[in-house]
């Protein structure tokens, strides 16, 4: 003991350094040091390398004439658009599939998951049987096999089978008449505006009532009625300024209308038929989730089945199911990528094209990354977002 | 844990930095592992195709074996990687393969800023189409509105747009990655037309259900100078895939061939002397031993053989030599004399 106090300046000393705290401290740093070292060392390796191998470098290629045609575009592009122009095309193609596809899926997912759970046997194995195989074949197998099922199903142009109001079908897509808005048909659009802000309004009166006297109101119907029936009048009203441009066949193909090509269709519904067997089987687990004493009590205070599920099951079951069904839409949107797999112009496709001709692969995949990271945050984030509305809220 | 990664990292760091002055020298690498590896498509007969045991045939490849003879004296030291036109040059200027030789166009944008050179021309195409006897379609310019069926990544897909736009026709482009894809989708009717180099038509053309029931039109509408290539800043390598190339073209204007080539080592006549290593030492200049040619054409024989071997008039492809004969019968084959 004596001899401890007799060496306290040792002791100092010697505690800086085996001080687990600032060893803790140094060893971080270090280790950052090594990391920061690490990633400098990649990047002016790199571009050392392509320096010496000659190999072009820099962003200036987006500016530069494309030259190539993209066969489905949502903003104007031409052959003479820039290579950057063509990156968004590619950009919004992805969006365009990852939107409607996790739509598609997640009503039918529901759907499925629900029925799995279904007391009737016909159903739940019918169910079972579509979540058991599609979940478990490859999914660049299943856009194949749609790809060229719809390929080989429907016929040429020419033989095209005519549906109802001038809408067609052949082995070059879904073609359709397609409106025209002119001038005068804004008004229209503000309607719809004007419809959705009262439907909300309409929601939240239609609750409080409901809450002080019990009474209830048909808020979906109303709406319903709103959606549909401003826009009508605001249309009715200027004369109804809208064009149909018919689709007519001309040549090879069809001219005019509105194309929904074979590429999207099939990885549209394969993208969304496979993601559906995933998302129902997360429906599934968060229906079993909810305790069954809920369905009893909501059944004794005479709620029927579909409102049972609708108002007491499905809430409590979205806890459980949000978190996992996050990562089904992000997949869903990364597993778009497959689209080059059979021409369908998405951003890794268009990209990779571009990759090719400018031979410009890191800035290209550099591009790819942060774009897929930043879909996914985003995604991310609304959902958590949503996660937590609809967290338990304890009184 | 930390104690553990950090060195770990750090090595790692250092590592990389030292690699920055990675080996230039191509001819020693080959060396040491034992083998080309050669890049090939990823089935084009006639040009790069696995035969049923899986064996790769064709120009492309006897090519990539002619080199590995040159160098091993074996044509068999050569393993070759199917690349889809995307990967090629990547996968080229990555070192993932020494030599690519995939039916590749020839371009100033891909000598000069890709890091990659061309060693030559081992065949003169250009770019064709194909439709369906039944369109009844007998020339190009017929063609306004169609759908089109090609690869991304080619100098096919911005041909045709040039042709297209030139000729102020409408069309439709569907781009596909994968080869098999592009002829599938063709067969069942997504396009009307199959567009690729003249020479891709009709190896393509025999994986169609009824061959028989598509043409090829008339029009060549580009220059397709198709070539090995290999990465830029290394000459000795360069050379080598210049020299074999055109050894293979001079042995078949010298009247070298694969049966020849041992009796005509005796032969009198001093450029054929210069060639088979009788005579000078120019296989020194490359790194090689002085029999690289010898072993070359001993392998696969001349130009002319490889030619009519893989995509002559006697094989399924049936491809007159036109272009691609010697300059001296009035085609292009040119190569400068061994000297
Ligand atoms: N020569 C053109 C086109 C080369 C090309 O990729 N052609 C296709 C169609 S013939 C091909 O080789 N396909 C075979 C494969 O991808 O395996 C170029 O260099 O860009």
């Amino acid at each position: 003991m004596a001899v401890q106090h007799t060496i306290p300046a040792e002791s100092a000393r010697a505690s800086v350094f085996y001080d687990p705290k600032i060893r803790g401290i140094f060893f971080q740093l270090l280790l950052i040091a090594a990391v920061l070292f690490f990633g400098y060392s990649i990047i002016s390796n790199t571009i050392v390398n392509l320096e010496r191998q000659n190999i072009a470098s820099g962003f200036a290629f987006l500016d530069t004439t494309a030259g190539f045609s993209i066969i489905q575009t949502l903003i104007e592009y031409s052959e003479e658009s820039s290579y950057g122009t063509g990156l968004i095309v590619g950009f919004l193609n992805t969006l365009l599939i990852a939107f409607i596809g996790v739509i598609l899926a997640t009503i039918l997912g529901f759907i499925l998951g629900i029925a799995r759970l279904s007391p009737n046997w016909v159903i739940s194995r019918i169910a079972y049987v579509y979540i058991e195989i599609v979940r478990n074949i490859p999914l660049l197998l299943q856009i194949f096999f749609w790809y060229f099922a719809v390929l080989r199903a429907v016929p040429s142009p020419k033989n095209s089978v005519e549906l109802p109001f001038d809408i067609f079908l052949n082995n070059r897509g879904f073609v359709t008449p397609r409106i025209l808005f002119e001038s005068g048909s804004g008004f229209a659009g503000i309607a719809l505006l004007i419809a959705i802000a009262g439907i909300f309004f309409i929601r939240g009166w239609a609750r409080k009532r409901q809450e002080a006297t019990g009474e209830q109101f048909p808020v979906f119907w109303t709406a319903v009625g709103l959606i549909i029936g401003l826009p009508l009048i605001a249309l009715a009203a200027t004369g109804f300024p809208l064009g149909v441009d018919y689709p007519e066949l001309k040549g090879f193909n069809f001219v005019g209308g509105m194309k929904i090509t074979p590429e999207f269709m099939s990885l549209l519904l394969a993208l969304s038929i496979y993601t559906a067997s995933f998302i129902a089987e997360i429906v599934r687990a968060g229906i079993l989730a909810v305790s069954h004493g809920q369905t009893e009590a909501s059944h004794a205070l005479g709620l029927r089945n579909g409102q049972t599920l609708r108002l007491v099951v499905i809430p409590q079951a979205m806890r459980v199911i949000i978190p996992p069904l996050t990562s089904q839409y992000l997949n869903l949107t990364k597993n778009s990528s497959l689209a080059v797999a059979i021409a369908y112009p998405d951003l890794v496709s268009v990209g990779g094209t571009i990759l090719n001709q400018t031979g410009q692969a890191i800035e290209i995949i550099g591009i790819w990354m942060v774009v897929y990271l930043s879909l996914s945050l985003l995604t991310s984030a609304f959902m958590n977002w949503y996660n937590q509305r609809m967290a338990l809220v304890e009184r | 844990m930390k104690s553990k990664l950090v060195p770990v990292l750090l090595g790692a760091a250092f590592g990389l930095a030292a690699a920055t002055a990675a080996s230039a020298a191509t001819l020693d690498d080959v060396k040491g592992k034992g083998f080309v590896q050669c890049g090939v498509s990823q089935g084009l007969p006639g040009f790069s195709n696995p035969d049923d045991k899986g064996a790769w045939t064709g120009l492309d490849v006897d090519y990539c074996r002619g080199v590995a003879a040159a160098i091993f004296g074996d044509a068999d030291a050569v393993k070759f990687t199917p690349l889809s036109a995307k990967e090629r040059f990547t996968a080229l200027q990555s070192g993932e393969v020494d030599i690519l030789s995939r039916n590749t166009t020839w371009t100033m944008g891909r000598d000069t800023s890709l890091g990659l050179n061309f060693a030559g021309v081992d065949y003169y195409d250009g770019q064709g189409f194909m439709v369906r006897k039944s369109l009844g379609v007998s020339s190009a310019l017929e063609l306004s509105g169609a759908s089109i069926c090609t690869n991304t990544g080619t100098t096919t897909e911005l041909n045709v747009a040039d042709y297209f736009r030139a000729n102020k026709m409408e069309y439709e482009i569907v781009a596909f990655e994968k080869a098999d894809e592009v002829v599938a989708a063709y067969d069942a009717g997504r396009c009307d037309v199959y567009t690729t180099d003249a020479s891709g038509l009709y190896a393509q053309r025999l994986k169609l259900t009824n061959p028989d029931e598509h043409i090829v039109l008339p029009e060549i509408i580009s220059k397709e100078p198709l070539g090995p290539v290999v990465r830029q800043g290394d000459d000795q390598w360069f050379n080598i895939a210049k020299w074999v190339l055109f050894a293979m073209i001079n042995a078949e204007e010298l009247g070298v061939t694969q049966a020849n080539v041992a009796d005509m080592k005796n032969s009198d006549n001093p450029e054929i002397k210069r060639l088979l290593g009788t005579e000078g030492a120019f296989g020194e200049g490359i790194g090689l031993g002085n029999d690289w040619a010898a072993n070359a054409i001993g392998a696969v024989g001349n130009y002319g053989e490889v030619f009519d071997r893989n995509v002559g008039p006697n094989t399924p492809l049936g491809i007159a030599r036109g272009l691609n004969a010697l300059w001296s019968k009035g085609g292009l084959m040119y190569a400068p004399p061994v000297r």
